[in-house]
């Protein structure tokens, strides 16, 4: 598919990132604003605050974004998923700039002028709003320029934590490896990142006191600005309320995690529902633990999770090998400590699958991992960053296995070790047993022999209370998908680039639901 | 005569520290309406510090000093700024604000109806010998050094406050455009019958506006007298002071 098709096909979706992301740098800036330029007056009459109040803005600014709005998630009232943490994270991000200029601006009038002004009798709100203000305004505007064009920046991260815009297309063109999604991601907000610059710099213009601007003029085009701004802030409003509206207490929310099968799986459910005349607001692509923490703080009702994940990452457990004891315990511990219910299982399970080139696999005979343990000292080994740092990963594999590796293996993300395995680079991955691009890359998948791996068997967790609304639908998925058709339901999104809904739709009109 | 005059400006024994650095000693001196008193001396001896005294912009650290017979602390700070007109080096012209509006400035603080202002604008600005019709409109940056110190000038006459203060107005010009000031700025004050206290450093400026010179060394007024006793006099201070400045 070419880059204008994507385009024609998905404008809707785009515009809609385009919203969120205005949404998000505007209110953010404002805010920011709202808070710097007052600050920023303030430590040109009390000096002594300019130190702790720079050095913490300074600080903000050097922690990594995706770091902040990890910090931010866990705390009461301002955290959680969602619009909020990304402005306020963006907020912070905004400050250091808006509040530096301020002061460097006013500070930066001419000692002269100041003592003219005292000496005429002016008062210190008629220097500051007469004189300081407006010889600063220059500076100023230029501080919220910077802002503004980090905050555009860092707002594609926001997609991270749920806040969408323009970084859901870039994090999902990452993920499946779309040119497409990454151009339409990244080219907009570049773009938007442009316009912002231009248009606060011919503002900037309209503020420098050398330049002639009759008074009139320069007041009309203060209007006409403030009241663009103020209409695509409406606008990105309109569409947040819109999305948040409706509230009903029969509105079921689905959650995804970041990666294409779950939001397949999501996408089903969604579906599914929607048949049965159920409202539903969908709110995928969720990072890391946040579909989870969106569950305990009602934000979400119900998303696609694997009982290993539950019972290691969530649950903090000691792996187990046999699948039913971890899908009874998840089960059981989750009702108690949480709240929430397991849905019955889907049928398959998504575990760390050992990786080999299929015709190495038939030339050698290799059926399971320990066929390839005598074979594999001078093989390269390919991990992504997770299977290397996680205690049932990598160290617990080899020792398992009794593995000796001669050469440390290559860390790199996950995506692209499947390439890599194909093109020769290096001999044994660990991916997803469901991933796509095993049958396509003509991949093969060593058994298990050992058990070592926990199981992670697919289910949907939900919250109790709309279990009565669920349980039926859970029935009916019960079992439905297989190993086989999720890598294949994997591969028409990954590999053929269609879009998750589509694939879904496609998959419950052949079963017949 | 002075003498028979009202006082406008009184220094009461008057001293100025900043930490332990005495600036002005002890200070003493009054001012009669009318008068044109030049404070004279080497940068450093005390003479803006004095001039700041008046309008508030320090208070004296011991001592007192009186305007229009109220002592300075008394008075409210903004209200005896704005019958005090101020003149700097430089002008310190809002360079945001066109000619017209810097000489405003005062009139609009005090809330004058705009017929009025405009008015007042043009006979100033026709006073320091700017045509309305051509300067009003300029901003400061589009002016030449001396056309600024006119509407410094005239920013500082435009509320017709009875008290002048000038800060070396002249101080940064060429000489020519310098002396023409100069002599447009004391038939100026002669003719509005004004109070102006006048620092510079420059001793033909003070001989050929002051109605009285102050020679100030070290926060101490050395000499007090008119211009031609100043001449004549042979303070040993005063001689050492003629010599420099090469007379």
């Amino acid at each position: 598919m070419n880059f204008l098709e994507f385009l024609k096909q998905n404008w809707s979706e785009l515009l809609a990132l385009w919203r969120e992301h205005l949404f998000l740098v505007l209110v953010s800036t404002l805010c920011a604003v709202m808070i710097g330029v007052p600050l920023g007056i303030l430590l040109t009459r009390i000096k002594s605050l300019q130190t702790p109040i720079l050095g913490f803005a300074n600080i903000m600014q050097t922690i990594p974004s995706l770091a902040l709005f990890g910090l931010l998630i866990p705390i009461p009232f301002i955290g959680g998923i969602g619009a909020r943490t990304a402005i306020i994270a963006l907020a912070l991000y905004a400050l250091l700039p808006i509040i530096r200029n301020t002061v460097t601006g006013i500070l930066g009038v001419d000692a002269k002028v100041r003592e003219a002004a005292v000496a005429m009798g002016m008062t210190e709100w008629q220097i500051l709003r007469q004189v300081e203000l407006p010889l600063a305004a220059p500076v100023i505007l230029t501080g919220i320029r910077v802002a503004v064009v980090i905050a555009v920046g860092v707002a594609t991260i926001a997609a991270a934590v749920g806040a969408g815009g323009l970084g859901t297309y870039i994090f999902r063109g990452l993920r499946q490896n779309d040119n497409n999604l990454l151009l339409a991601g990244a080219a907009s907000s570049a773009i938007l990142a442009l316009i912002a610059d231009f248009a606060l710099g011919q503002s900037e213009k309209l503020f420098n006191n050398t330049n002639r601007v009759s008074a009139h003029r320069r007041k009309v085009i203060t209007m006409i600005a403030a009241a663009s701004v103020a209409v695509l802030l409406g606008w990105s409003f309109w569409g947040n309320l819109n999305n948040s509206a409706s509230n009903s207490a029969n509105k079921i929310v689905v959650g995804s995690k970041d990666f294409t099968e779950s939001v397949i799986l999501a996408e089903i459910l969604a579906q599914m529902l929607e048949k049965r005349e159920l409202s539903v607001e969908r709110k995928f692509e969720l990072g890391g633990n946040l579909a989870h923490d969106g569950l305990l703080s009602n934000q979400i009702d119900v998303y696609p999770e694997y009982t290993g994940t539950a019972f290691t990452a969530i649950l903090k457990h000691q792996s187990l090998t046999d699948p039913r004891e971890v899908y009874n315990q998840t089960k059981r511990e989750y009702a108690q400590k949480f709240n929430l219910a397991i849905s019955p299982a889907l049928g398959f399970s998504n575990d760390f699958a050992i990786l080999v080139r299929g015709e190495v696999a038939r030339k050698l005979n290799l059926k399971t991992i320990s066929d390839a343990v005598p074979l594999a000292k001078n093989w390269q080994a390919g991990f992504g960053q997770d299977f290397m740092s996680r205690a049932d990963g990598y160290a617990g594999f080899k020792q398992a296995y009794n593995f000796n590796f001669v050469r440390q293996p290559r860390e790199m993300d996950l995506s692209l070790t499947y390439r890599a395995l194909a093109a020769g680079e290096v001999d044994l991955i660990a991916g997803n047993s469901t991933d796509g691009l095993i049958a396509k890359l003509d991949l093969f998948q060593l058994l298990d022999d050992k058990s070592y791996f926990p199981p992670y068997q697919a289910v949907f967790v939900a919250r109790q209370q709309n279990l009565e609304l669920l349980s039926q639908t859970f029935e009916k998925l019960k079992d439905a998908i297989s190993t086989e058709e999720m890598r294949r339901l994997n591969y028409e999104v990954d590999g053929n680039k269609r879009s998750p809904k589509d694939v879904a739709s496609e998959w419950l009109k052949n079963k017949g639901f | 005569m002075p003498e028979k005059r009202k006082t406008i400006v009184e220094f009461r024994a008057v001293s100025y520290s900043v930490g332990d650095a005495r600036i002005l000693n002890n200070l003493s001196l009054q001012i009669a309406q009318g008068e044109t008193l030049v404070l004279l001396g080497e940068s450093g001896c005390g003479k803006t510090t004095t001039l700041r005294l008046v309008n508030r912009l320090i208070d004296p650290t011991a001592g007192e000093v009186w305007v229009e017979n109220k002592k300075t602390i008394d008075w409210d700070a903004i209200k005896l700024r704005r019958r005090t007109g101020y003149v700097l080096q430089e002008a310190g012209l809002f360079p945001h604000f066109t000619v017209s509006q810097n000489v405003a400035l005062v009139p609009d603080l005090e809330n004058w109806d705009e017929t009025r202002k405009q008015e007042r604008v043009s006979k100033m600005l026709e006073l320091v010998n700017l045509p309305p019709e051509k300067f009003a409109t300029r901003f400061p940056h589009e002016l030449s050094g001396g056309q600024r110190q006119r509407v410094g000038v005239a920013r500082a006459l435009a509320a017709d406050p009875p008290l002048l203060l000038l800060d070396e107005p002249f101080g940064a010009l060429d000489p020519i455009t310098r002396n023409n000031l100069q002599k447009e700025f004391a038939s100026l004050v002669r003719e509005l019958n004004k109070t102006a206290i006048f620092v510079t450093h420059d001793l033909r400026e003070a001989l050929l506006l002051g109605t009285r010179i102050a020679l100030m060394e070290k926060g101490e007024i050395v000499l007090l007298e008119t211009p031609e006793e100043f001449a004549k006099s042979a303070e040993p201070r005063v001689r050492a002071y003629l010599e420099t400045v090469n007379l």
